[in-house]
């Protein structure tokens, strides 16, 4: 099918910069304790509830490997619909990981062994029979780097319903191309010009249109990595602002390495480290009373 | 937890400034310790010259306080606390907050002890004002000790003093109002030691409240305006909350 290639060429593209990630489970700053095992013997059981109400996707037992890397490490978290859900924790903690394995991105790496109950409104997101284009449609991504097809502002934001058949006709599809870029708050930046190429645009208009892309087809939930890291202070702004927003339709994980922006956007956190889920909790106490003391020492910017 | 997990940032600076803080807040404590001491002294002694000193000096508290509430708007905005971190701060705002206001209640003492030493009879058996005096200077002192050491059940122990010190109040009220009734020439006096005695009460109430903000920021747990069976419970929950110190 033309966007499964499509999607997988994207995701082999971005490799390169997102790679880095699952490959990076050796620690690589001071903060993290050095040794696996004592992380398991300290961080074995997740402090905090690690249930949502209203759960869209549930996770028991999630295991992922990277050749010999054990990256994930038996990960229970729910992410509950109209939530949205801080992903935190230093670099190969796994984060990454764990979001990439709800819309299985996983796939695409020759070495990755994911094992676990992954499941999305209760449908086993890794069973035999999952339509991998539908659970993208479904559990939408926006990356680190914006984007954009090479292709016209609005294309870009066409191209989603046009293969997935939500428009049955050309006004239909301008109203979904409308709506999105609107919900997305770029409507008034771009309207006058949507035949323009989506390259063209800014960094945070570009990382706007990439979400506008990512709404356009009807998700559930939207997984954002990293997405506001390329951007300056007022692009993030609006991208924050926009996640509020997008909050009442659909639920966000979003993985940041700014401790304020999980801080300010979220409502529950979770707290990663070393492949192990540490802590989750609603955000506000994650961040004034963590319970466990890796938590505290990431938050607070200690180490161990 | 202790005071050493406040040096142990990535951030040495950060590490030094929150030091800073902490020793300032212990220094104005002093301070205010200091006054204090002088007041009572200056009551028990009818020293009038002793209490006119507490009153003017009053000023070095205050400046204190600025100070420190200026270190911890820079480190707020600067630094974006979180955790523990972040309690340390908004406790000290709010102690330093406590402890210019003893610094008030010091000056007027103070001021009342000049006024109470021009008596002919300065003497007159102040012996329940000096109890309460000492009663709050310890309070007082195990409150800051408590934050220097971040102890929990030494702040515990000042909010459970705060009741004796209380029912003394109200003893030395009682007993003033019977001394007026006896002899009305004795009122303007018997005013000046009820409000010395109620100064020393709100001291003690001021204790009791940085008492009560260690506790907040050793457990995260606000426990102002709760019984004290609510407070040991909370206590307890937040003892289960921490399963794992490292």
């Amino acid at each position: 099918m033309l966007l499964m290639d499509r999607e997988k060429g994207f995701a082999a593209m971005r490799e390169p910069a997102d790679g880095r990630e699952p490959v990076a489970a050796t620690p690589v700053s001071p903060m993290v304790i050095a040794d696996a095992a004592e992380t398991d013997r300290i961080a074995a059981d997740t402090v905090g509830d690690v249930t949502a109400k209203d759960a869209v996707i549930c996770v028991r037992g999630g295991n992922v490997h990277y050749g010999e890397t054990h990256a994930l490490r038996d990960i229970n978290l729910d992410v509950g619909r109209n939530e949205v859900i801080a992903l935190i924790g230093p670099s190969g903690c796994g984060k990454s990981t764990f979001i990439r394995c709800l819309n299985r991105m996983n796939d695409t790496i020759e070495s990755a062994k994911v094992t676990g109950d992954f499941r999305l409104d209760g449908q086993d997101i890794y069973a035999r029979d999952t339509d991998v284009v539908m659970l993208r449609a479904r559990v939408g991504m926006v990356f680190q780097k914006p984007n954009p097809f090479p292709k016209s502002i609005y294309e870009n934001v066409a191209y989603g319903p046009r293969i997935h058949g939500l428009a049955s006709n050309r006004a239909e599809l301008d109203d979904i191309v409308y709506g999105s870029l609107e919900r997305a708050g770029l409507v008034d930046e771009v309207k006058d010009r949507l035949d323009e190429p989506g390259t063209g645009l800014s960094g945070g208009q570009q990382q706007r249109l990439c979400i506008a892309r990512t709404i356009a087809v009807n998700p559930e939930v939207i997984l954002m990595d990293e997405p506001c890291s390329a951007l300056d202070p007022i692009a993030t702004a609006r991208i924050e602002d926009l996640i509020d927003e997008l909050s009442q339709k659909y639920a966000i994980a979003i993985v940041t390495h700014s401790m304020q922006q999980a801080a300010r956007v979220s409502n529950r956190t979770a707290y990663f480290h070393l492949g192990r889920l540490v802590e989750v909790g609603p955000t506000d106490k994650i961040f004034t009373n963590p319970s466990h003391k890796l938590t505290e020492d990431y938050v607070t910017g200690r180490f161990g | 937890m202790e005071s050493e997990s406040f040096s142990h940032h990535i951030s040495r600076r950060f590490n030094a400034e929150l030091e800073h803080l902490r020793s300032e807040v212990l220094r104005m404590g002093g301070l205010v310790e200091q006054h204090l001491d002088t007041a009572v002294e200056a009551i028990i002694s009818g020293d009038s010259d002793m209490g006119l000193r507490v009153s003017n000096d009053d000023h070095k508290i205050n400046k204190l306080e600025v100070t420190i509430d200026e270190e911890c708007r820079k480190l707020l905005a600067t630094r974006m606390p979180a955790a523990a971190d972040l309690r340390l701060i908004v406790m000290v705002i709010k102690t330093i907050t406590d402890l210019e206001r003893v610094g008030d209640e010091a000056a007027k003492i103070g001021y009342l002890a000049s006024h109470l030493a021009t008596d002919r009879e300065p003497y007159a058996s102040y012996t329940e004002l000096k109890a309460l005096g000492e009663h709050v200077q310890e309070m007082l002192h195990d409150a800051l000790d408590a934050f220097s050491r971040m102890d929990v059940d030494d702040a515990l122990a000042v909010i459970e003093e705060d009741k004796l010190v209380d029912e003394e109040y109200d003893q030395i009220t009682r007993q003033c109002i019977s001394l007026m009734m006896e002899d009305a020439r004795t009122i303007r006096r018997f005013m000046d030691v009820s409000w010395v005695a109620r100064a020393l009460e709100r001291i003690g109430d001021h204790a009791k409240n940085i008492a009560e903000y260690v506790v907040y920021l050793v457990h995260g747990r606000d426990i102002r305006h709760t019984e004290r069976e609510a407070v040991r419970q909370e206590l307890e929950a937040a003892k289960g909350d921490r399963p794992v110190s490292g």
